[in-house]
């Protein structure tokens, strides 16, 4: 019974990574019908922006703080410079693209900051007062931090009027047109914020699964399935999927399937979804026209 | 005097079908104009081209004095051009207040709340529904908040596409007259493109009619309606 | 939609004879390490084929035919390492289980399209290696250290050396590939197929079994993409799961954007290109060549969208295949 809570609870933890992840890629595709392959890279390279920081002696909090600034920048930019060139192509050529920056900003780092593993530090100590049997004080911080930053994403979307308009570009881009909302740019912020929490999920995970260049491929595989099983559409959906695929993973992974086959679990979640409710638990059934 | 919205020889295509063909129209400050012509004569194309929606134009076209052809449809829109369009572009998943706020989003003035309960004014109902998802609105509510939400702009000018289309009668006449009324008493100018001709001639100061993407006839409602072809052919008499 | 066009042979056929000839003849004239790359060259192109019949013949986007690649291979392998079948055996085998096995997955996927069947396919691909890795397969797979292979011997020493006799071996079985890729496209198959690409929905209505026909595309896809590993294994003569990740499938997306999708002429072009890029950029830094795929994937899709191999057709060529209803892409 004890190995089972520490298991859900170490599972809502790790959820809490693909919460975010999953909301970032919600929030891509609310606004453009395109899922961002390559959300996983952003948010590892942020990562990367994050230790260059902490390794130059910034103290953690602020080397966070600047990384999701450079995270938003960074968001920014590559909508600004890429993805708006390709805005009316075919869901084909957005996927390629989407790869062709993956592959990008893989070798970026590769390169900057070779392919070797680090370490990367937790802000919340070993020992630390908040720890608790079955949370280590750095799941209780991956909580809490996740938390926080869903709660002041879902708050900005829903009482500023920048949120308001971000969501009406969204759902209506024609409409928003019309009362004067520059569609373009609402996309790009939505992008900067996408970046915001691809960096918040790389900086809670890294100290975990440890940074390298391919580190996020795990972590953007459950964020798919999470995204997907909220509803691809649905921002209150996507922090559900999160917690609920992380739960999962652990639960399966000690006890039905094994960890070595975690990953092909999310595979098939990621199929059945898709083959039998595309809309996920909260979306929208998607309706192709004739 | 230059009047508040002019068209030049404007031609105006979707890819490589022209829809216009040398359009001219004006319409005065504090005027109202009825835009009308059959299915597929280039009416909503007109009003799409004033706000470049999707239409490449040829031609100019001044809102203000100031030309506006080849602007960004927003850029168009914070000049002061409020487009209530075909098929009326609600935010169907916002809640009907978001749907006016909307409308008001570019505004920094404090007059917001004024022109909110204004609007509640002339379309009770919306206030009733205040806090529903807009798409649950009937196709006349929804009609009315597009309008509201157009409002809520405080355009210059208002470009109406069909507001009566799909509407109960009695339900067309009430928002005609609210629009008289805030043509009076807001000093908004209209342009107004429908298919019921009848209506829209008791309603506008001048009139032009379209047919295949070409003005064939403007003036007055009275002069239009005395002419026997344009009766026979589009007011059915 | 129009029928195919018949091809322009008195434009084709001299180019098409020069280049069989050259291929014959080049790996007596260099060295052996180039005749190896040739022959990775012609291992790549006929996986890059299983990829263009996919996306661009049945509009059906995979980031995951390394997966098949993979499996091509650790069939072969595991076939003449543990059950000792001559490795020339081992292909038609790999064969038959890929697309088995591209059968299965293209009838689970059956009613994804566009974005959503990138999505699976892409999450299969980063699955493959930790499958692989299992340790329940260990035994036959040789876990993560993989497997080393001795590489297929010449029969005939005196004519041709081990490396030249591997590239003939894979010649001939890309040739045979390639021809029946060719003969299937301009057939009832590949009509049906580009109905499929363009037009689903009318496709379906006019009694098109879709779910049927994209789980057989899915299948002959993958059954080529595992003969290409099968052949892969042999001239690398080393496979290990992690040899086949997601960049893998990258890869070959390169090699297709590169050289065109639709064409099967561009599956050359684009072989050559993933095979011979790394070898130049890997000098400037290990991550170079990717950098050069993804720019060039980016910059493909904005300026050539159908690759060098439309680039040159547009030029000149004209062979008979179904990009007659071009598509905007």
């Amino acid at each position: 019974m004890q190995a089972l809570l520490h298991q859900l609870l170490s599972g809502v933890a790790g959820g809490a990574i693909y919460a975010s992840v999953a909301l970032a890629l919600v929030m891509i595709f609310k606004a453009t019908h395109h899922v961002n392959f390559a959300q996983g890279e952003l948010a590892m390279f942020s990562t990367y922006i994050a230790y260059s920081l902490i390794t130059a002696g910034i103290p953690y909090w602020i080397a966070f703080v600047l990384t999701l600034m450079f995270s938003f920048v960074f968001g920014v930019a590559v909508q600004r410079l890429v993805i708006h060139w390709f805005r009316d192509r075919s869901a084909l050529a957005a996927v390629i693209v989407f790869i062709g920056l993956l592959v990008i900003i893989n070798s970026m780092a590769g390169f900057l900051f070779t392919y070797t593993q680090k370490g990367f530090p937790s802000p919340f100590a070993g020992q630390a007062w908040y720890g608790t049997t079955y949370l280590s004080p750095h799941e209780v911080g991956m909580i809490v931090v996740t938390l926080i930053v869903l709660a002041i994403v879902f708050l900005f979307f829903r009482f500023t009027r920048l949120g308001l308009a971000m969501r009406a570009a969204a759902e209506n881009p024609q409409s928003s047109r019309l009362v004067g909302i520059r569609v373009s740019w609402m996309l790009a912020l939505g992008w900067g914020m996408a970046g915001v929490l691809g960096a918040v999920a790389g900086m809670m995970a890294a100290p975990n699964i440890f940074l390298a260049p391919d580190m996020m491929s795990g972590v953007i595989l459950y964020g798919f399935a999470a995204a997907l099983l909220g509803g691809i559409d649905n921002p209150w959906g996507a922090p559900i999927g999160g917690f609920i695929v992380g739960i999962m993973e652990n639960i399966a992974g000690a006890y039905l399937v094994g960890t070595q086959l975690k990953q092909a679990l999310a595979l098939a979640v990621i199929v059945a979804v898709l083959t039998f409710k595309p809309s996920g638990l909260f979306g929208r059934t998607v309706v192709v026209r004739v | 005097m230059t009047a508040l919205l002019e068209l030049h020889g404007v031609d105006a295509s979707y890819g490589p079908g022209q829809v216009l063909h040398g359009v001219n129209l004006e319409v005065d400050e504090g005027g109202m104009v009825a835009l009308l012509g059959a299915n597929g004569a280039g009416k909503t194309t007109t009003l799409r081209a004033i706000c470049n929606m999707g239409v490449r134009t040829r031609g100019e076209i001044r809102f203000g004095g100031k030309r506006i052809d080849g602007r960004a449809t927003e850029d168009i829109v914070r000049l002061g051009i409020g487009h209530v369009p075909e098929g009326r572009g609600t935010f169907l998943g916002l809640t009907v207040e978001e749907n006016l706020r909307l409308g008001a989003i570019r505004r920094s003035d404090s007059g917001i709340a004024g022109d909110m309960t204004r609007v509640f004014g002339y379309f009770p109902v919306l206030r009733e529904r205040l806090h529903q998802q807009a798409g649950t609105l009937s196709g006349g509510e929804q009609q009315m908040l597009a309008i509201a939400r157009a409002l809520m702009i405080k355009p210059r000018l208002l470009l109406l596409d069909e507001p009566s289309f799909g509407l109960a009668p009695l339900l067309v006449q009430e928002i005609f007259r609210n629009l008289k009324v805030i043509n009076k008493e807001e000093r908004m100018s209209m342009l107004l493109v429908e298919q019921n001709a009848r209506l829209a001639l008791e309603l506008v100061g001048k009139v032009y009619l379209l047919e295949t993407g070409r003005v064939v006839a403007s003036g007055l409602p009275k002069q239009i309606a005395a002419d026997e072809s344009v009766r026979r052919a589009y007011l059915g008499q | 939609m129009t029928a195919p066009t018949p091809p322009r042979w008195l434009d084709g056929r001299p180019w098409f004879a020069a280049l069989l000839a050259l291929c014959v003849l080049v790996p007596f004239l260099v060295s052996d390490y180039h005749v190896f790359q040739l022959t990775q060259i012609l291992v790549y192109a006929i996986a890059i084929l299983g990829l263009n019949l996919l996306t661009g013949c049945s509009g059906q986007i995979s980031l995951g035919n390394g997966a098949f690649y993979a499996l091509g291979a650790y069939v072969s392998v595991i076939l003449m390492v543990n059950v000792g079948v001559p490795y020339w055996l081992t292909p038609p085998i790999a064969a038959v289980v890929c697309f088995g096995a591209g059968y299965l997955f293209g009838r689970s996927v059956a009613r994804l399209e566009g974005l959503y069947l990138a999505l699976a396919t892409f999450a299969l691909a980063i699955v493959m290696p930790q499958f692989l890795k299992h340790d329940a397969l260990a035994t036959w797979t040789g876990g993560v250290q993989g497997i080393v292979l001795t590489k297929p011997s010449s029969p005939v020493p005196g004519v041709l050396n081990n490396d030249q006799w591997l590239y003939f071996y894979c010649f001939l079985i890309a040739v045979v590939v390639f021809v029946i890729a060719w003969n299937v496209m301009r057939g009832r198959t590949g009509r049906a197929l580009v109905a499929l690409r363009d037009q689903p929905i009318a496709a379906a209505a006019m009694g098109i079994d879709t779910p049927s026909y994209k789980a057989r595309t899915f299948g002959v896809s993958a059954m080529y993409t595992g003969i290409a590993g099968s052949l892969g294994a042999f001239v690398a003569g080393f496979i290990s799961p992690d040899s086949f990740t997601i960049l893998l499938s990258i890869q070959f997306l390169v090699g297709g954007v590169v050289g065109g999708i639709v064409s099967i002429f561009g599956t050359l072009f684009g072989a050559a290109f993933i095979e011979l890029v790394p070898d130049f950029a890997n000098k400037f830094s290990d991550a170079a060549p990717w950098a050069i795929y993804g720019v060039l994937l980016i910059v493909c899709m904005m300026v050539m969208p159908w690759g060098m191999a439309g680039l040159v057709r547009s030029v000149r060529f004209r062979l008979a295949h179904l990009s007659t209803a071009r598509t905007k892409i």
